[in-house]
């Protein structure tokens, strides 16, 4: 029963506020309304049993995705009404092309047939005595450790390809050199003299 | 299974109230706490702290909270009304949230949840969207430095602190964190054929990431000396500056939150939690809450302690301290520990 | 679901530690790092080669729960992409230094989009496809950007992501339809859940998956991208570009369409065919009013992609081997012809211009040779090795009872000899411009080699019919 009402409660806060992401005025108030869509969306990971996932969606997304994301929002102020100037002008445009895709999806659904197979193979239920968190790590580092591994290389081009298109090493900037600065000695470094009044010091 | 209504409202009594208790002990505890800790710092300083309210100054933190409830809360008018006003409310709250899963004995938690260690790392990745907001919402150039600095510093340092978990959690085999200390009964020490005793805890198979995690914490926290987002030398007092009384004093209360749960977590994590020091009499006749708050104090003493000795960084040295130093070692460490693991057939 | 083989994987690992070795030492070796990682990139690409033809095992090894299948094609399509790679590489070694865009990471992403294309060839599931897809994509985006001194490079290279992002969503979307309607991502496990009967869903699913793939071979209509992408990237990158890639989704093609949809046929001919006719005519016309010649060389890929089209349309023994012929002559020619324009520089700068090639034949008679050589065979003109190519395919066609496609072959063929014979009349009619630099030994070599075969493939047609033959063992039904 007490599941029925937190799901009810994440599911509507969950929906009012991915709405109000698209329909607020301020860049900023609408990330946070994000974050705060993601955190309800985690609840109801939590509420089917899927705890793993759902701390996982807040540590990655809300932890560290959305806290840059909010970073360049709250840098870069954007202005949102300008960039929705045109929307009266696309608007008929665009409910033209949604209402096409509703009428596609809802053709398609009526025709909606699965291969036999496909409900045997959808069932692909959880060990009893495992947790969450263990089957999971079962399927992805065993199963398809295959994908797994392809989709860490993938990761590794997408890195290597942001440093190379936006490094640039400039040889004009001094960098600090941490091991140099340790390394120095006092008497490489300093000279002590004793300077006559009047005489001045000769470099 | 049919519950009644009943059955559900007393459960959620029960919940509610073993809350209250911890929230009360808690909030009591970090008002000594403080104290503590101006107290250390003020002896490393050479000078005597707070002593003038109540006995040695005991009561100088109740002073202070009254005196913080009690004054005007000052909003600004160029502020961001409803950001500013919920920005202190999620510090506070999320640290004390994170508070519900830590045992503090054995089977004395709240919520003794599977993914405990998880629930913990995101409630603290979410503490940053308090100083964000706060330091945007309030509309002023330091506040608004304050909140790109710490987005920036405490997503690097999450990153170690979450390999330094992973070995943990390699080793220990378990996201609970109450398995977690049970899994340290036995390791090094009773290898030896030692009783299980502090030799067995993670703190010293697992000696650099056990560094590597108290200084993350440190960062994770903003305590000096990474505590560039409220630096008074430059920015005056960052996030805060234009918060007075009570959303103060619930940034205040955050942020020490947030210090004591780093405590217990390293105390859960490496230092073996509600284990006694060496499992035999008379050291495991007292309770287990209690060698758990004594060695969360120890770990306490010390960031308290290099509050005081440690000169604050600058921001670019923080940062390769993060990027350059802590993640190489921290990811050749996880795998360097699974690699033993597999190697030797230890893994849980 | 339990039985892992990481022995059908092992050239992919290898290469991927390769790479990944190689990496490390670019950024931990300060100086003089580029020449070592090149040539030390090529050693990998010919350790892989060796361990793809070595991998133990039977004739046909299924790996990774059936996600993963190294068979006769897949060898030889993999030995094919790294041959082309490594010659992509060896054309590099030169221009990176002339164009002052020398950075050991060239070779590395190199190598790892070999590596997605094996996993490419090798996919036997949709899954496995697309990750080799995304891999092998990802490492060209930056490839084709890499000259950042050059505006039109980092054009070329955004160009190319945002269009690559498009088809793998719709990749991404289709496959989510035929996993919603047959409830399995695996080949083997689409054939089976497929002869019950196809649905609407799933056909729509099938089409978007072409479309994706068809992005990958710029098959018209979606070759929007390739003109700009081959005329902005680096010439080296053009050339790796016609040659590996178009490969790769070819020998994807074949395994989506004849591993796991040979139920759905009637469905996937009409598209296949329709893909073919408009790349075939679209490269014919569009090719006549190009004055680059990577430009033109584009619009001839894509022609020739609708030549290779038209034989996997026609299927059958005789249609695929045709494909396979039509594949390896094609990577000779496009190889040779881009290695020929790579070496033509004047005064130290790139002749891209179709008028800069004027009276080439008198002021360096053996590339003006060579070029029309390979233009010839590129239009198709027997009895050279680009007609061959053309005649197995439009037989098979013919064969198959598509006799209406392989008329608008033929007259697409003789249409498009129009632009190449352009070529060789600027090179041998037209008033001759200043002399080029002399181009570098190995590039010299590639040429030469590649006009070699082109004029010789008639006298000794066996080696390469036969490599295509194994190729297609593992699709004869007996």
């Amino acid at each position: 029963m007490i599941a029925t009402v937190f799901f009810y409660m994440f599911a509507v806060f969950l929906l009012g506020s991915a709405l109000l992401v698209i329909t607020v005025r301020n860049p900023v108030h609408a990330v946070l309304f994000l974050i705060l869509a993601f955190f309800n969306a985690a609840g109801l990971f939590l509420i089917a049993g899927a705890e793993f996932l759902a701390m996982n969606l807040i540590i990655v997304y809300v932890g560290a995705v959305m806290v840059l994301f909010l970073f360049i929002v709250m840098t870069l102020d954007v202005d949102f009404a300008e960039l929705r100037a045109g929307m009266a002008e696309y608007l008929p445009v665009g409910l033209f092309v949604g209402l096409v895709l509703v009428v596609e999806l809802i053709m398609v659904f009526s025709a909606w047939a699965l291969a036999p197979e496909a409900m045997k193979l959808r069932m692909a239920p959880m060990p009893k005595d495992v947790t969450n968190t263990e089957a999971l790590g079962r399927v992805i580092y065993t199963d398809y450790v295959l994908y797994f591994q392809l989709a860490g290389v993938i990761l590794l081009v997408a890195m290597i390809g942001a440093i190379v298109l936006s490094l640039h090493h400039r040889k004009d900037v001094r960098r600090q050199n941490i091991a140099d600065q340790v390394s120095r000695r006092r008497n490489e470094q300093v000279a002590l003299v004793d300077v006559e009044p009047g005489q001045g010091l000769e470099s | 299974m049919q519950t009644s209504l009943w059955d559900t409202l007393w459960w959620l009594f029960i919940i509610a109230l073993k809350s209250a208790v911890l929230l009360v002990i808690l909030l009591v505890a970090l008002a000594f706490l403080i104290y503590v800790d101006r107290k250390v710092w003020a002896a490393v300083q050479m000078r005597r702290g707070p002593n003038v309210v109540g006995p040695f100054g005991l009561l100088q933190s109740f002073a202070d909270l009254l005196k913080f409830v009690l004054k005007e809360v000052v909003i600004p008018d160029a502020t961001n009304k409803g950001v500013y006003i919920i920005a202190p409310l999620v510090v506070s709250v999320l640290a004390l949230a994170a508070w519900a899963v830590v045992p503090v004995a054995d089977g004395w938690a709240i919520g003794d949840i599977n993914v405990g260690i998880l629930y913990i790392f995101a409630l603290s990745s979410l503490t940053v969207y308090g100083v964000i907001m706060g330091g945007w919402a309030s509309n002023s150039k330091y506040p608004f430095m304050a909140a790109l600095r710490s987005a920036a510093q405490m997503v690097s340092y999450e990153v170690s602190i979450g390999f330094v978990i992973v070995t943990v959690l390699m080793v220990a085999g378990s996201l609970n964190l109450s398995e977690i200390v049970r899994a340290q009964t036995a390791g090094l020490g009773t290898w030896l054929g030692l009783p299980s005793s502090f030799l067995d805890w993670y703190w010293l198979p697992l000696f650099p990431m056990f560094i590597i995690f108290f200084i993350s914490a440190l960062a994770e926290t903003n305590r000096p000396p990474f505590d560039m987002v409220e630096a008074e030398s430059e920015l005056v007092a960052g996030h805060m500056v234009e918060y007075s009384s009570t959303p103060y004093l619930l940034f205040m209360l955050g942020e020490y939150v947030a210090i004591t749960l780093m405590c217990a977590l390293t105390t859960t994590l490496f230092l073996g939690g509600w284990l006694p020091i060496i499992d035999v009499p008379p050291f495991n006749w007292i309770p287990g809450v209690i060698w758990f708050t004594l060695k969360a104090l120890f770990v306490f003493f010390f960031f308290a302690l290099v509050k005081a000795f440690v000169p604050r960084y600058r921001y670019d040295q923080l940062m390769r301290l993060g990027w350059k130093v802590f993640l190489p070692i921290s990811l050749f460490y996880v795998a360097a520990v699974a690699g033993v693991l597999v190697a030797f057939d230890l893994a849980p | 679901m339990s039985h892992l083989d990481f022995t059908a994987a092992r050239p992919e690992i290898a290469l991927a530690l390769m790479a990944m070795a190689l990496l490390l030492f670019g950024v931990f070796r300060k100086s003089r790092v580029v020449d070592a990682v090149n040539t030390l990139a090529l050693m990998a690409l010919a350790a892989t080669a060796l361990l793809v033809l070595f991998v133990p095992g039977s004739d046909r090894i299924i790996a990774f729960g059936g996600t993963f299948i190294v068979d006769a094609m897949a060898r030889v399509m993999k030995i094919l992409v790294i041959f082309a790679a490594g010659i992509a590489l060896v054309m590099s070694v030169h221009y990176m230094k002339w164009e002052r865009m020398e950075r050991f990471e060239y070779a590395v992403l190199m190598l790892l989009s070999v590596l997605g294309m094996m996993v490419m060839i090798s996919s036997g599931g949709l899954i496995t496809l697309y990750l080799g897809l995304e891999l092998q994509s990802l490492s060209l985006y930056v490839l084709a950007a890499m000259h950042r001194e050059s505006a039109r490079s980092a054009e070329a290279g955004l160009k190319y992501f945002v269009l690559g992002a498009l088809a793998s969503g719709l990749f991404l979307y289709g496959v989510s339809l035929v996993y919603g309607f047959a409830g399995t991502t695996t080949f083997a496990g689409l054939t089976q859940a497929l002869k019950s009967g196809i649905s609407i869903g799933l056909i729509a699913g099938l089409v978007f998956i072409l479309a994706a793939l068809a992005f990958k071979i710029s098959a018209v209509p979606f070759h929007m991208w390739t003109p700009d992408v081959y005329e902005g990237a680096p010439t080296p990158v053009t050339a790796y570009f016609a040659a590996a890639p178009k490969l790769a989704a070819i020998a994807v093609f074949v395994r989506v369409l004849y591993e796991a949809f040979p139920h759905a046929e009637e469905a996937w001919r009409q598209v296949i065919v329709f893909m073919a006719i408009a790349s075939m005519l679209l490269g014919a016309f569009a090719g006549v009013v190009q004055s680059n010649i990577k430009r033109l060389l584009a619009y001839s890929s894509i022609g020739h992609m609708g030549f290779v089209l038209v034989g996997l349309a026609a299927g059958g023994q005789e249609g695929l081997r045709g494909v396979m012929i039509y594949l390896i002559i094609y990577l000779v020619m496009t190889l040779g012809v881009f290695a020929a324009v790579i070496g033509m520089r004047r005064d130290g700068r790139p002749v891209e211009e179709i008028e800069d090639f004027a009276g080439l034949a008198r002021t360096n008679m053996g590339l003006a040779f060579a070029i029309g050589a390979l233009m010839f065979s590129l239009a198709g003109i027997p009895w050279l090795a680009g007609f061959f190519a053309k005649y197995f395919v439009l037989l098979s066609a013919v064969k198959t009872g598509l006799v209406a496609l392989a008329i608008i072959g033929v007259l697409a063929s003789v249409v498009s000899a129009f632009y190449y014979l352009r070529v060789v009349k600027v090179m041998f009619f037209d008033e001759p411009k200043e002399p080029v630099d002399p181009a570098p030994f190995e590039l010299k070599l590639i040429t030469a080699l590649s006009v070699i075969f082109v004029l010789f493939y008639v006298v000794w047609p066996g080696p390469v019919t036969a490599l295509a033959q194994a190729a297609i063992r593992p699709f004869i039904v007996p």
